[in-house]
Protein backbone atom coordinates (compact mmCIF):
# COMPACT_ATOMS: atom_id res chain seq x y z
CA UNK A 1 0.00 0.00 0.00
CA UNK A 2 3.11 2.33 0.74
CA UNK A 3 4.28 3.32 -2.71
CA UNK A 4 6.50 6.29 -1.13
CA UNK A 5 7.82 7.48 1.78
CA UNK A 6 8.96 11.38 3.05
CA UNK A 7 11.58 12.32 4.86
CA UNK A 8 11.05 13.73 8.36
CA UNK A 9 13.51 15.26 9.90
CA UNK A 10 12.22 18.22 11.53
CA UNK A 11 14.05 21.36 13.89
CA UNK A 12 12.39 20.23 17.27
CA UNK A 13 13.71 23.22 18.68
CA UNK A 14 10.32 23.18 20.95
CA UNK A 15 10.07 19.39 22.19
CA UNK A 16 7.28 18.64 20.11
CA UNK A 17 7.89 15.43 19.24
CA UNK A 18 8.83 11.97 21.43
CA UNK A 19 9.03 9.75 18.32
CA UNK A 20 10.05 10.97 14.66
CA UNK A 21 10.04 8.78 11.64
CA UNK A 22 12.60 10.03 9.48
CA UNK A 23 11.13 7.91 6.39
CA UNK A 24 7.64 8.08 7.01
CA UNK A 25 6.00 5.62 4.29
CA UNK A 26 2.50 7.06 2.32
CA UNK A 27 0.20 5.42 -0.05
CA UNK A 28 -1.75 8.02 -2.79
CA UNK A 29 -4.97 9.77 -1.99
CA UNK A 30 -6.69 12.83 -0.33
CA UNK A 31 -3.75 13.33 2.15
CA UNK A 32 -1.06 11.99 -0.01
CA UNK A 33 2.39 12.63 1.17
CA UNK A 34 0.98 15.41 3.72
CA UNK A 35 2.94 14.96 7.02
CA UNK A 36 0.34 14.46 10.00
CA UNK A 37 1.63 14.58 13.70
CA UNK A 38 -0.07 12.36 16.22
CA UNK A 39 -0.26 12.66 20.16
CA UNK A 40 1.60 9.91 21.43
CA UNK A 41 -1.38 8.36 23.42
CA UNK A 42 -2.94 6.94 19.99
CA UNK A 43 -1.29 3.72 19.48
CA UNK A 44 0.39 3.42 16.23
CA UNK A 45 1.28 -0.27 15.22
CA UNK A 46 5.19 -0.50 15.41
CA UNK A 47 5.99 3.12 16.36
CA UNK A 48 6.55 3.82 19.89
CA UNK A 49 3.92 5.15 22.03
CA UNK A 50 4.32 6.41 25.55
CA UNK A 51 1.37 8.50 26.65
CA UNK A 52 4.66 10.51 28.06
CA UNK A 53 4.96 8.58 30.38
CA UNK A 54 7.87 5.91 31.88
CA UNK A 55 5.36 3.04 32.64
CA UNK A 56 4.87 2.58 28.58
CA UNK A 57 8.87 3.89 27.71
CA UNK A 58 9.35 1.18 25.33
CA UNK A 59 5.80 0.23 24.48
CA UNK A 60 5.41 -1.19 20.53
CA UNK A 61 1.96 -1.22 19.92
CA UNK A 62 0.89 -4.36 18.17
CA UNK A 63 -2.06 -2.34 16.19
CA UNK A 64 -3.50 0.68 15.07
CA UNK A 65 -5.94 3.03 16.50
CA UNK A 66 -8.93 3.63 13.61
CA UNK A 67 -7.82 6.95 13.28
CA UNK A 68 -4.05 5.90 12.50
CA UNK A 69 -5.83 2.90 9.96
CA UNK A 70 -7.79 5.57 8.41
CA UNK A 71 -4.84 8.28 8.06
CA UNK A 72 -2.99 6.00 6.70
CA UNK A 73 -5.24 4.99 4.10
CA UNK A 74 -5.97 8.72 3.17
CA UNK A 75 -2.46 8.60 1.89
CA UNK A 76 -0.97 10.61 5.24
CA UNK A 77 2.78 10.25 6.04
CA UNK A 78 2.69 9.45 9.95
CA UNK A 79 5.60 11.84 10.75
CA UNK A 80 5.86 11.31 14.36
CA UNK A 81 4.73 11.12 17.74
CA UNK A 82 4.03 14.45 19.90
CA UNK A 83 4.54 15.22 23.31
CA UNK A 84 1.76 15.53 25.39
CA UNK A 85 0.93 15.69 29.38
CA UNK A 86 1.46 12.33 30.92
CA UNK A 87 -1.75 10.27 30.30
CA UNK A 88 -3.66 13.88 29.00
CA UNK A 89 -3.39 14.79 32.61
CA UNK A 90 -2.75 18.88 32.55
CA UNK A 91 -3.26 22.07 30.37
CA UNK A 92 0.83 22.84 30.45
CA UNK A 93 2.31 19.84 28.73
CA UNK A 94 4.57 20.23 31.75
CA UNK A 95 3.48 17.16 33.24
CA UNK A 96 5.72 15.16 30.04
CA UNK A 97 7.99 12.79 31.74
CA UNK A 98 10.13 13.81 28.70
CA UNK A 99 10.59 17.27 29.35
CA UNK A 100 7.89 20.31 28.84
CA UNK A 101 7.30 21.70 25.32
CA UNK A 102 7.58 25.28 24.51
CA UNK A 103 5.29 27.38 23.26
CA UNK A 104 6.74 28.37 19.68
CA UNK A 105 4.96 31.87 20.10
CA UNK A 106 7.24 32.60 23.19
CA UNK A 107 9.64 30.11 24.37
CA UNK A 108 9.17 31.32 27.70
CA UNK A 109 5.74 29.47 28.06
CA UNK A 110 3.81 26.81 27.82
CA UNK A 111 1.80 25.42 24.54
CA UNK A 112 -0.87 24.92 26.62
CA UNK A 113 -2.33 21.24 27.01
CA UNK A 114 -2.63 18.24 27.13
CA UNK A 115 -1.62 18.30 23.38
CA UNK A 116 0.50 20.80 23.30
CA UNK A 117 3.21 18.81 21.50
CA UNK A 118 0.69 18.78 18.30
CA UNK A 119 -0.20 22.34 18.50
CA UNK A 120 3.47 23.51 19.18
CA UNK A 121 4.52 21.03 15.91
CA UNK A 122 1.83 22.51 14.01
CA UNK A 123 2.10 26.25 14.86
CA UNK A 124 6.23 25.80 14.31
CA UNK A 125 5.18 24.41 10.71
CA UNK A 126 7.04 21.36 11.29
CA UNK A 127 3.62 19.58 10.26
CA UNK A 128 0.32 20.81 8.49
CA UNK A 129 -1.71 18.39 10.45
CA UNK A 130 -1.83 17.07 13.74
CA UNK A 131 -4.32 14.66 15.71
CA UNK A 132 -5.41 15.63 19.68
CA UNK A 133 -7.36 14.65 21.71
CA UNK A 134 -9.41 16.72 24.06
CA UNK A 135 -11.07 15.58 27.51
CA UNK A 136 -11.24 18.99 29.00
CA UNK A 137 -9.85 21.07 26.46
CA UNK A 138 -6.96 19.00 25.63
CA UNK A 139 -6.93 20.04 21.98
CA UNK A 140 -8.91 23.50 22.33
CA UNK A 141 -6.24 24.84 24.95
CA UNK A 142 -3.19 24.40 23.24
CA UNK A 143 -4.68 25.48 20.26
CA UNK A 144 -5.89 28.68 21.84
CA UNK A 145 -2.02 28.88 23.70
CA UNK A 146 -0.12 27.94 19.91
CA UNK A 147 -2.33 30.45 17.85
CA UNK A 148 -3.49 27.36 15.67
CA UNK A 149 -7.27 25.99 15.24
CA UNK A 150 -8.04 22.83 16.91
CA UNK A 151 -11.96 21.00 17.26
CA UNK A 152 -13.06 19.01 20.16
CA UNK A 153 -15.87 16.83 17.74
CA UNK A 154 -18.89 15.54 19.10
CA UNK A 155 -18.68 12.52 21.34
CA UNK A 156 -19.28 9.42 19.55
CA UNK A 157 -17.85 10.93 15.83
CA UNK A 158 -14.53 9.70 15.81
CA UNK A 159 -13.49 6.47 17.06
CA UNK A 160 -11.83 6.08 20.70
CA UNK A 161 -10.51 2.48 19.52
CA UNK A 162 -7.18 2.32 19.79
CA UNK A 163 -6.62 6.28 21.81
CA UNK A 164 -5.19 4.82 25.41
CA UNK A 165 -8.00 5.52 27.59
CA UNK A 166 -7.71 8.73 30.22
CA UNK A 167 -11.70 9.09 30.78
CA UNK A 168 -13.54 7.43 28.34
CA UNK A 169 -17.25 9.33 28.90
CA UNK A 170 -15.69 12.74 28.19
CA UNK A 171 -12.68 12.01 25.65
CA UNK A 172 -12.65 12.75 21.78
CA UNK A 173 -9.95 12.31 19.15
CA UNK A 174 -9.97 15.43 16.99
CA UNK A 175 -7.79 17.66 14.14
CA UNK A 176 -5.38 20.36 14.67
CA UNK A 177 -4.26 22.70 11.66
CA UNK A 178 -3.05 26.31 10.85
CA UNK A 179 -6.33 27.10 9.50
CA UNK A 180 -10.05 25.73 9.68
CA UNK A 181 -9.92 24.47 5.84
CA UNK A 182 -7.55 21.73 6.93
CA UNK A 183 -8.98 21.20 10.39
CA UNK A 184 -12.07 20.33 8.64
CA UNK A 185 -9.88 18.34 5.62
CA UNK A 186 -8.72 16.14 8.81
CA UNK A 187 -12.03 15.22 9.94
CA UNK A 188 -13.85 14.03 6.68
CA UNK A 189 -10.99 11.57 7.00
CA UNK A 190 -10.90 10.67 10.60
CA UNK A 191 -15.11 11.16 11.39
CA UNK A 192 -17.07 7.85 10.74
CA UNK A 193 -18.73 4.87 12.45
CA UNK A 194 -16.40 1.86 13.70
CA UNK A 195 -17.70 -0.89 15.25
CA UNK A 196 -14.87 -1.51 17.43
CA UNK A 197 -15.63 1.69 19.45
CA UNK A 198 -19.11 1.01 21.01
CA UNK A 199 -20.02 4.22 21.55
CA UNK A 200 -19.55 5.29 18.25
CA UNK A 201 -21.79 6.88 15.86
CA UNK A 202 -22.74 6.59 12.29
CA UNK A 203 -22.61 10.07 11.22
CA UNK A 204 -20.02 10.39 8.31
CA UNK A 205 -18.59 14.28 7.72
CA UNK A 206 -18.24 15.01 4.39
CA UNK A 207 -18.72 18.69 5.23
CA UNK A 208 -16.54 21.23 3.00
CA UNK A 209 -16.83 24.78 5.10
CA UNK A 210 -18.95 27.40 3.80
CA UNK A 211 -18.39 31.10 5.32
CA UNK A 212 -21.89 32.50 5.25
CA UNK A 213 -23.43 32.84 8.41
CA UNK A 214 -26.42 35.01 7.45
CA UNK A 215 -29.06 35.06 10.14
CA UNK A 216 -27.31 32.83 12.30
CA UNK A 217 -27.80 33.16 16.06
CA UNK A 218 -24.75 33.12 18.43
CA UNK A 219 -25.29 32.61 22.21
CA UNK A 220 -22.93 34.70 24.11
CA UNK A 221 -22.96 33.30 28.37
CA UNK A 222 -22.23 35.51 30.76
CA UNK A 223 -20.43 32.93 32.69
CA UNK A 224 -17.95 32.43 30.14
CA UNK A 225 -17.10 36.92 30.21
CA UNK A 226 -17.05 36.80 34.07
CA UNK A 227 -14.51 36.10 37.15
CA UNK A 228 -11.19 35.17 36.28
CA UNK A 229 -11.49 35.59 32.93
CA UNK A 230 -8.82 37.86 31.98
CA UNK A 231 -9.64 41.46 30.63
CA UNK A 232 -7.73 41.54 27.62
CA UNK A 233 -8.85 37.53 26.61
CA UNK A 234 -12.29 38.99 27.17
CA UNK A 235 -12.23 42.37 25.40
CA UNK A 236 -10.51 40.40 22.30
CA UNK A 237 -13.16 37.80 21.99
CA UNK A 238 -15.91 40.31 22.44
CA UNK A 239 -14.63 41.86 19.28
CA UNK A 240 -14.42 38.81 17.86
CA UNK A 241 -17.78 38.11 18.31
CA UNK A 242 -19.44 41.65 17.39
CA UNK A 243 -16.71 40.05 13.78
CA UNK A 244 -19.09 37.56 13.61
CA UNK A 245 -22.27 39.77 13.96
CA UNK A 246 -21.06 42.35 10.77
CA UNK A 247 -21.38 39.25 8.55
CA UNK A 248 -24.97 38.67 9.60
CA UNK A 249 -25.10 36.82 12.66
CA UNK A 250 -27.27 38.22 15.84
CA UNK A 251 -25.69 37.58 19.55
CA UNK A 252 -27.84 36.95 22.13
CA UNK A 253 -26.47 37.00 26.09
CA UNK A 254 -27.50 33.85 27.74
CA UNK A 255 -26.56 32.17 30.73
CA UNK A 256 -24.91 28.52 31.80
CA UNK A 257 -26.44 28.33 35.88
CA UNK A 258 -25.45 25.23 36.21
CA UNK A 259 -21.60 26.08 35.30
CA UNK A 260 -20.56 26.75 38.90
CA UNK A 261 -20.73 23.06 39.08
CA UNK A 262 -18.97 22.37 36.24
CA UNK A 263 -14.95 22.47 36.92
CA UNK A 264 -15.79 19.94 40.05
CA UNK A 265 -18.52 17.12 38.31
CA UNK A 266 -15.65 16.98 35.32
CA UNK A 267 -12.64 16.48 37.79
CA UNK A 268 -14.47 13.80 40.05
CA UNK A 269 -15.86 12.11 36.52
CA UNK A 270 -11.96 12.11 35.09
CA UNK A 271 -10.16 11.13 37.74
CA UNK A 272 -12.79 7.77 38.60
CA UNK A 273 -12.58 6.98 35.37
CA UNK A 274 -8.90 7.35 35.36
CA UNK A 275 -9.09 5.22 38.75
CA UNK A 276 -10.28 2.32 36.86
CA UNK A 277 -8.63 2.39 33.39
CA UNK A 278 -5.19 3.40 34.71
CA UNK A 279 -5.58 0.14 36.81
CA UNK A 280 -3.73 -1.91 33.50
CA UNK A 281 -0.22 -0.14 33.89
CA UNK A 282 0.71 -3.13 36.11
CA UNK A 283 4.32 -3.45 34.67
CA UNK A 284 2.83 -7.44 33.58
CA UNK A 285 1.85 -7.12 29.90
CA UNK A 286 3.88 -4.01 29.12
CA UNK A 287 6.41 -1.42 30.18
CA UNK A 288 8.92 -2.76 32.59
CA UNK A 289 9.07 -5.60 33.86
CA UNK A 290 6.91 -6.20 37.30
CA UNK A 291 9.08 -8.30 40.50
CA UNK A 292 7.44 -11.43 39.77
CA UNK A 293 9.02 -12.91 42.89
CA UNK A 294 7.36 -10.20 45.23
CA UNK A 295 3.77 -10.47 45.80
CA UNK A 296 1.34 -8.39 43.52
CA UNK A 297 0.55 -6.05 45.65
CA UNK A 298 3.96 -4.81 46.60
CA UNK A 299 5.43 -5.52 43.00
CA UNK A 300 2.48 -3.01 41.30
CA UNK A 301 2.78 -0.44 44.01
CA UNK A 302 6.57 -0.34 43.31
CA UNK A 303 6.37 0.10 39.39
CA UNK A 304 3.84 2.53 39.23
CA UNK A 305 5.59 4.96 42.33
CA UNK A 306 8.54 5.09 39.88
CA UNK A 307 7.07 4.94 36.77
CA UNK A 308 3.86 7.48 37.30
CA UNK A 309 4.55 10.96 37.66
CA UNK A 310 2.93 12.91 40.66
CA UNK A 311 0.10 14.22 39.01
CA UNK A 312 -0.88 10.81 37.72
CA UNK A 313 -0.79 9.36 41.15
CA UNK A 314 -2.36 12.37 42.44
CA UNK A 315 -5.62 11.88 40.01
CA UNK A 316 -5.73 7.86 40.65
CA UNK A 317 -6.49 8.88 43.88
CA UNK A 318 -8.81 11.18 43.96
CA UNK A 319 -11.11 9.04 41.70
CA UNK A 320 -10.18 5.92 43.88
CA UNK A 321 -11.50 8.10 46.75
CA UNK A 322 -14.39 9.28 44.56
CA UNK A 323 -15.62 6.22 43.81
CA UNK A 324 -14.85 4.31 47.83
CA UNK A 325 -17.56 3.17 50.05
CA UNK A 326 -18.57 6.28 52.33
CA UNK A 327 -17.93 9.24 49.75
CA UNK A 328 -19.38 7.80 46.33
CA UNK A 329 -22.84 9.97 47.10
CA UNK A 330 -20.68 12.67 47.83
CA UNK A 331 -18.43 12.77 44.97
CA UNK A 332 -19.08 10.65 42.07
CA UNK A 333 -23.30 10.58 42.03
CA UNK A 334 -23.25 14.36 42.77
CA UNK A 335 -20.99 14.83 39.84
CA UNK A 336 -23.32 12.88 37.55
CA UNK A 337 -26.19 15.25 38.99
CA UNK A 338 -24.21 18.26 38.12
CA UNK A 339 -23.36 16.17 33.95
CA UNK A 340 -26.83 16.00 33.67
CA UNK A 341 -27.98 19.84 34.53
CA UNK A 342 -25.07 20.91 32.33
CA UNK A 343 -26.57 18.93 29.70
CA UNK A 344 -30.04 20.26 29.87
CA UNK A 345 -28.57 24.04 30.68
CA UNK A 346 -27.10 23.68 26.88
CA UNK A 347 -30.20 22.05 25.45
CA UNK A 348 -32.64 24.77 26.78
CA UNK A 349 -29.91 27.71 25.24
CA UNK A 350 -29.43 25.57 22.03
CA UNK A 351 -32.99 25.54 21.22
CA UNK A 352 -32.83 29.68 20.75
CA UNK A 353 -29.88 29.88 19.30
CA UNK A 354 -27.37 27.65 17.27
CA UNK A 355 -24.26 28.15 18.33
CA UNK A 356 -22.72 29.04 21.71
CA UNK A 357 -19.27 31.66 21.30
CA UNK A 358 -17.06 32.73 24.00
CA UNK A 359 -13.50 32.53 25.21
CA UNK A 360 -11.40 29.53 24.96
CA UNK A 361 -9.14 29.87 27.83
CA UNK A 362 -9.35 32.61 30.62
CA UNK A 363 -5.99 33.87 29.72
CA UNK A 364 -3.21 33.53 27.52
CA UNK A 365 -0.33 30.57 27.79
CA UNK A 366 1.40 30.66 31.20
CA UNK A 367 4.72 31.61 31.72
CA UNK A 368 6.45 28.01 32.71
CA UNK A 369 6.37 26.65 35.72
CA UNK A 370 3.57 29.22 36.66
CA UNK A 371 1.01 26.97 37.62
CA UNK A 372 2.58 24.86 40.60
CA UNK A 373 0.08 23.97 42.56
CA UNK A 374 -3.25 21.79 41.00
CA UNK A 375 -5.90 23.63 41.78
CA UNK A 376 -5.17 26.42 40.24
CA UNK A 377 -4.31 24.38 37.04
CA UNK A 378 -7.51 23.00 37.16
CA UNK A 379 -9.54 26.35 37.33
CA UNK A 380 -7.46 27.26 34.18
CA UNK A 381 -9.99 24.77 32.68
CA UNK A 382 -13.13 25.88 33.46
CA UNK A 383 -14.62 27.45 29.94
CA UNK A 384 -13.20 24.15 28.00
CA UNK A 385 -14.68 21.35 30.45
CA UNK A 386 -18.28 22.10 29.78
CA UNK A 387 -18.46 20.92 26.23
CA UNK A 388 -16.54 17.56 26.87
CA UNK A 389 -19.47 17.10 29.92
CA UNK A 390 -22.40 17.85 27.38
CA UNK A 391 -20.05 15.84 24.77
CA UNK A 392 -20.97 18.54 22.09
CA UNK A 393 -18.40 20.27 19.47
CA UNK A 394 -16.32 22.89 19.77
CA UNK A 395 -13.45 24.50 18.06
CA UNK A 396 -10.91 27.13 19.12
CA UNK A 397 -9.77 29.82 16.32
CA UNK A 398 -7.39 32.33 16.91
CA UNK A 399 -8.57 35.70 17.19
CA UNK A 400 -6.33 38.45 17.90
CA UNK A 401 -3.75 39.10 20.42
CA UNK A 402 -3.78 39.72 24.33
CA UNK A 403 -0.05 40.45 26.30
CA UNK A 404 1.58 39.70 22.40
CA UNK A 405 -0.04 36.28 23.05
CA UNK A 406 -2.73 34.47 21.16
CA UNK A 407 -6.06 34.48 21.93
CA UNK A 408 -8.72 31.50 20.83
CA UNK A 409 -12.24 32.14 20.03
CA UNK A 410 -14.00 29.23 21.21
CA UNK A 411 -17.24 28.11 19.30
CA UNK A 412 -19.55 25.25 20.56
CA UNK A 413 -22.37 24.14 19.08
CA UNK A 414 -25.64 21.44 18.87
CA UNK A 415 -24.56 17.74 18.72
CA UNK A 416 -23.52 15.93 15.98
CA UNK A 417 -23.09 19.96 14.40
CA UNK A 418 -19.86 19.69 14.12
CA UNK A 419 -20.55 21.10 10.33
CA UNK A 420 -21.83 24.51 12.17
CA UNK A 421 -19.08 25.45 14.53
CA UNK A 422 -16.40 24.69 11.28
CA UNK A 423 -18.53 27.02 9.32
CA UNK A 424 -18.76 29.52 12.10
CA UNK A 425 -14.56 29.27 12.77
CA UNK A 426 -14.08 29.40 8.94
CA UNK A 427 -16.29 32.45 8.47
CA UNK A 428 -14.49 34.34 11.10
CA UNK A 429 -10.83 33.41 10.11
CA UNK A 430 -12.28 34.38 6.30
CA UNK A 431 -13.37 37.24 7.04
CA UNK A 432 -10.18 38.50 9.30
CA UNK A 433 -7.69 37.27 6.39
CA UNK A 434 -5.96 34.50 9.23
CA UNK B 1 -10.53 17.07 55.71
CA UNK B 2 -8.91 13.99 55.18
CA UNK B 3 -5.92 12.86 57.10
CA UNK B 4 -2.65 11.34 56.20
CA UNK B 5 -3.72 7.99 57.15
CA UNK B 6 -6.24 8.12 55.11
CA UNK B 7 -4.18 9.02 51.95
CA UNK B 8 -2.02 6.66 52.70
CA UNK B 9 -5.13 4.04 52.65
CA UNK B 10 -6.39 5.07 49.59
CA UNK B 11 -2.73 4.20 48.08
CA UNK B 12 -2.99 1.23 48.99
CA UNK B 13 -6.04 0.48 47.68
CA UNK B 14 -5.17 1.97 44.17
CA UNK B 15 -1.61 0.13 44.36
CA UNK B 16 0.04 3.72 43.59
CA UNK B 17 2.68 3.29 46.27
CA UNK B 18 3.35 6.34 48.30
CA UNK B 19 6.54 7.37 50.50
CA UNK B 20 6.33 8.82 53.75
CA UNK B 21 8.19 11.89 52.45
CA UNK B 22 5.36 12.86 50.00
CA UNK B 23 2.54 11.74 52.69
CA UNK B 24 2.41 15.45 53.33
CA UNK B 25 2.16 17.30 50.36
CA UNK B 26 -0.32 14.63 48.74
CA UNK B 27 -2.76 15.50 51.84
CA UNK B 28 -2.76 19.10 51.84
CA UNK B 29 -3.11 19.42 48.02
CA UNK B 30 -5.80 16.50 48.21
CA UNK B 31 -7.63 18.89 51.17
CA UNK B 32 -7.56 21.69 48.63
CA UNK B 33 -8.73 20.14 45.66
CA UNK B 34 -11.88 18.30 47.73
CA UNK B 35 -12.83 21.62 49.50
CA UNK B 36 -13.29 22.99 45.92
CA UNK B 37 -15.07 19.51 44.84
CA UNK B 38 -17.78 20.50 48.34
CA UNK B 39 -19.61 22.40 46.02
CA UNK B 40 -20.94 19.50 44.43
CA UNK B 41 -22.97 19.74 48.13
CA UNK B 42 -25.47 22.55 46.54
CA UNK B 43 -26.04 20.34 43.41
CA UNK B 44 -29.68 20.33 42.97
CA UNK B 45 -31.83 17.37 40.77
CA UNK B 46 -32.51 14.06 39.96
CA UNK B 47 -29.97 13.60 37.16
CA UNK B 48 -32.03 11.39 34.90
CA UNK B 49 -30.55 10.90 31.71
CA UNK B 50 -32.12 11.95 28.63
CA UNK B 51 -31.50 9.59 26.34
CA UNK B 52 -33.22 8.10 22.91
CA UNK B 53 -30.24 5.78 22.19
CA UNK B 54 -30.68 2.10 23.43
CA UNK B 55 -27.42 -0.67 23.80
CA UNK B 56 -26.38 -1.83 20.45
CA UNK B 57 -25.57 -5.44 20.66
CA UNK B 58 -23.95 -8.36 18.22
CA UNK B 59 -23.76 -11.82 18.13
CA UNK B 60 -21.11 -13.92 19.68
CA UNK B 61 -19.46 -15.17 17.07
CA UNK B 62 -15.54 -15.44 17.01
CA UNK B 63 -13.49 -13.31 14.74
CA UNK B 64 -9.64 -12.74 13.96
CA UNK B 65 -7.95 -11.09 16.92
CA UNK B 66 -4.29 -10.25 17.74
CA UNK B 67 -1.84 -13.15 17.61
CA UNK B 68 -0.71 -14.87 20.79
CA UNK B 69 3.30 -13.77 19.65
CA UNK B 70 2.10 -9.90 18.83
CA UNK B 71 0.07 -9.76 22.47
CA UNK B 72 3.52 -11.01 24.16
CA UNK B 73 5.84 -9.03 22.09
CA UNK B 74 5.23 -6.18 24.93
CA UNK B 75 5.58 -7.89 27.88
CA UNK B 76 8.83 -7.95 29.79
CA UNK B 77 8.21 -11.42 31.35
CA UNK B 78 6.94 -14.15 29.72
CA UNK B 79 6.97 -18.32 30.07
CA UNK B 80 5.23 -20.99 27.53
CA UNK B 81 3.56 -18.53 26.00
CA UNK B 82 1.63 -16.79 28.84
CA UNK B 83 2.63 -13.50 30.51
CA UNK B 84 4.40 -13.50 34.01
CA UNK B 85 2.72 -11.92 36.79
CA UNK B 86 4.32 -11.34 40.35
CA UNK B 87 2.67 -13.86 42.65
CA UNK B 88 -0.43 -13.68 44.02
CA UNK B 89 -0.27 -16.05 47.41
Amino acid sequence: MAAHEITFEPDDRYNAFLTTCNKAPHCDGKLGGIAVAVKDNISTQGIETTCASKILKGYIPPYDAHVVGLLRQSGAAVAGKTNMDEFGMGTTTENSAFGPTLNPCDTTRVPGGSSGGSAAAVAAGMVRMALGTDTGGSIRCPAAFCGIVGLKPTYGRVSRYGLIAYANSLEQIGPMAKNVHDVSLLMQVIAGHDRRDTTSYAKPYTHTPSADIKGLKIGVPQEYFGEGVDKGVAEITKRAIFRLEELGATAVPCSIPSMEYALAAYYVTCTSEASSNLARFDGVRYGPAADTKRSWHDAYQDVRRARFGTEVRRRIMLGTFALSSGYYGKYYAKAQIARENIRKDFSRIFSGVDVIAGPTMPTVAFRLGEKSDPLSMYLADILTVPANLAGIPAISVPCGKSEGMPVGLQIMGKPFEDERVIDVAYAYEQAVGL
Amino acid sequence: MVTEKEVQHIAGLADIGINTGELGDFTARFNEILDYFDVLDRVQGDGKVACDLSNVMRDDIVEPSLLQEDALKNAAAKEDGFVKAPRVM
